[in-house]
């Protein structure tokens, strides 16, 4: 899939759970999830699992800990959809 | 006295009335919030009517942000946030405060159980060996604190944040655990309460235990019968009460409009002897529980105009109303009047204290007397006791000055607290 597809898809998903409107309109590669669009650190794991559905792939527990940003995160997913 | 302390603030989810404006009309008229529900057949319950207070989504979207409400499933905490929110904001105190947190104020909201329709999701999906999917939403709204962590974190608050849980005296104790912090200058404010779920997994081990009418199905409304003769066993109920209880230095800085003041209260527990088991009460400690909060509160007995009392419509009812009438020292026309708050709302469980004592509040506040209803035939043993005019089956303006208000649960605890009209 294409990085800009993939990260349109991706904005789709984190929206629900950003506190900070401005750094999501200004979402770059390097946004961190945390830092800049400061997500609970519990909800990570609901936008993970979202991403599984949505991708359709699966995502262990070392991939969860990597996916701190907007980069990390569609490598990831890269991977895990060549990999399939 | 130091640190009287006063109710500044009200807020209540029952099953005939969301809001303290709702639910004050329907104690006047004595509307019954007691329906059947086909869920409850669907599953062969032998009591298949229940008390689910009526929340609209939009209400819901008032309350929680749309990233709160996503996988959310805890009724519980759907009522106890509403009820504590709207306390709050009856109090004149502000919900706009992001930034800060306010270290004078605590909160103690009870519950029994916490999400049971959130857990049997959890339960579903772990059985299947798929933990990992289940999110960050199933600790939050099953522990039994989840409430206490929710209102907290909307309103900011920095005191003492914790739930108790002593079944069905549950919101009494909350007020009078509230009480007892102010009183001893650890908070200037604390939001009590307490909040119940509704449902077939809170309510299907009451009906297991046939505590629950099954002569009612078709008559919903005719079914909480507390103090009848013709009374058959409790309609299971939910929902949320919350009161914001204030020292009253505070709330006449803050020029609060006082709904009542509290006076006192106690909390025992019958230690299941003397006739007491885990279900039954010990008659000598409701007595104990009773004079005791008298005594604490600073009065005597005959000055009870009247009582809220737990009376849930089992077999129960003539024995709370001996335990009542050998505390107070009083019977026939010198009893006080008797409100049975359940016979519109059915036993709303944890949940049952709090609302009850925002209904008794209201009615010293209004200076009224709620009808009881379904008791056109008081059971005998009651009449013995009680003079048959101090159970008022009709609205009737009466004033009041002072209610006792007693919640008693499984295990064999009491609860009593004393609200006293507030004339500044």
């Amino acid at each position: 899939m294409e990085k800009t597809v993939l990260i349109e898809k991706l904005k789709v998903i984190i929206e629900p759970y950003i506190q900070d409107e401005d750094a999501f309109k200004n979402l770059t590669e390097t946004t961190d999830f945390v830092k800049d669009l400061k997500i609970n650190s519990a909800n990570l794991v609901d936008i993970i699992l979202d991403i599984e559905d949505a991708f359709d792939i699966r995502l262990e527990n070392e991939d969860m800990e990597q996916m701190l940003n907007v980069k990390a995160a569609i490598e990831i997913v890269q991977s895990k959809q060549n990999s399939k | 006295m130091k640190n009287r302390v006063v109710v500044t603030g009200l807020g209540v989810v029952a099953p005939n009335g969301v809001g303290i404006t709702n639910f004050s009309e329907a104690l006047k008229k004595g509307t019954s919030g007691i329906e059947f529900y086909q869920e409850l057949k669907d599953l062969n319950f032998s009591c298949q009517i229940g008390g689910i207070p009526k929340i609209s989504e939009a209400l819901k979207k008032q309350y929680f942000t749309d990233l709160q409400l996503r996988g959310f499933n805890s009724s519980g905490i759907l009522y106890g946030c509403i009820a504590g929110i709207d306390a709050w904001k009856d109090a004149g105190l502000p919900t706009d405060n992001f930034e800060h947190y306010d270290p004078e104020t605590g909160l103690i909201f009870g519950t029994g159980t916490s999400g049971v329709e959130k857990f049997r999701e959890a339960i579903y999906q772990l059985d299947d060996k798929q933990v990992r999917r289940l999110g960050s939403t199933v600790v939050v709204q099953t522990m039994a604190s989840g409430v206490s962590a929710y209102l907290s974190g909307m309103l900011g608050l920095g005191n003492q944040v914790t739930t108790n849980s002593s079944a069905c005296s549950t919101g009494t104790e909350a007020i009078i655990m509230g009480y007892e912090r102010i009183k001893a200058g650890k908070a200037k404010r604390m939001l009590v309460g307490s909040c119940s779920d509704h449902g077939p997994y809170v309510w299907g081990g009451f009906d297991a235990m046939r505590v629950c009418t099954y002569k009612h199905n078709d008559s919903p409304e005719q079914g909480s019968r507390p103090m009848s003769n013709s009374a058959s066993g409790f309609v299971p109920g939910s929902g949320a009460g919350a009161l914001l209880l204030e020292d009253l230095e505070s709330a006449l800085q803050r020029n609060a409009i006082i709904y009542a003041e509290v006076l006192g209260g106690d909390v025992n527990s019958g230690g299941q002897r003397n006739g007491g088991t885990l279900t039954a009460p010990n008659p000598e400690a409701v007595q104990r529980c009773i004079k005791n909060a008298i005594v604490n509160s600073g009065i005597k007995s005959h000055m009870v105009d009247a009582i809220n009392g737990h009376l849930t419509a089992t077999s129960k009812d003539g024995l709370e109303i001996e335990n009542w009438s050998r505390a107070l020292g009083r019977r026939g026309k010198d009893f006080p009047y008797v409100s049975a708050t359940k016979s519109t709302i059915g036993h709303c469980l944890a949940a049952a204290g709090a609302i009850e004592s925002v209904a008794a509040i209201l009615q010293l506040k209004e200076q009224f007397l709620a009808p009881n209803i379904n008791c056109e035939d008081l059971h005998p043993e009651i009449l013995m006791l009680v003079d048959s005019e101090k159970i008022p089956k009709s609205f009737q303006p009466q004033g009041l000055d002072i209610i006792a208000k007693a919640s008693f649960g499984f295990g064999d605890v009491n609860a009593c607290v004393l609200f006293k009209r507030f004339i500044a």
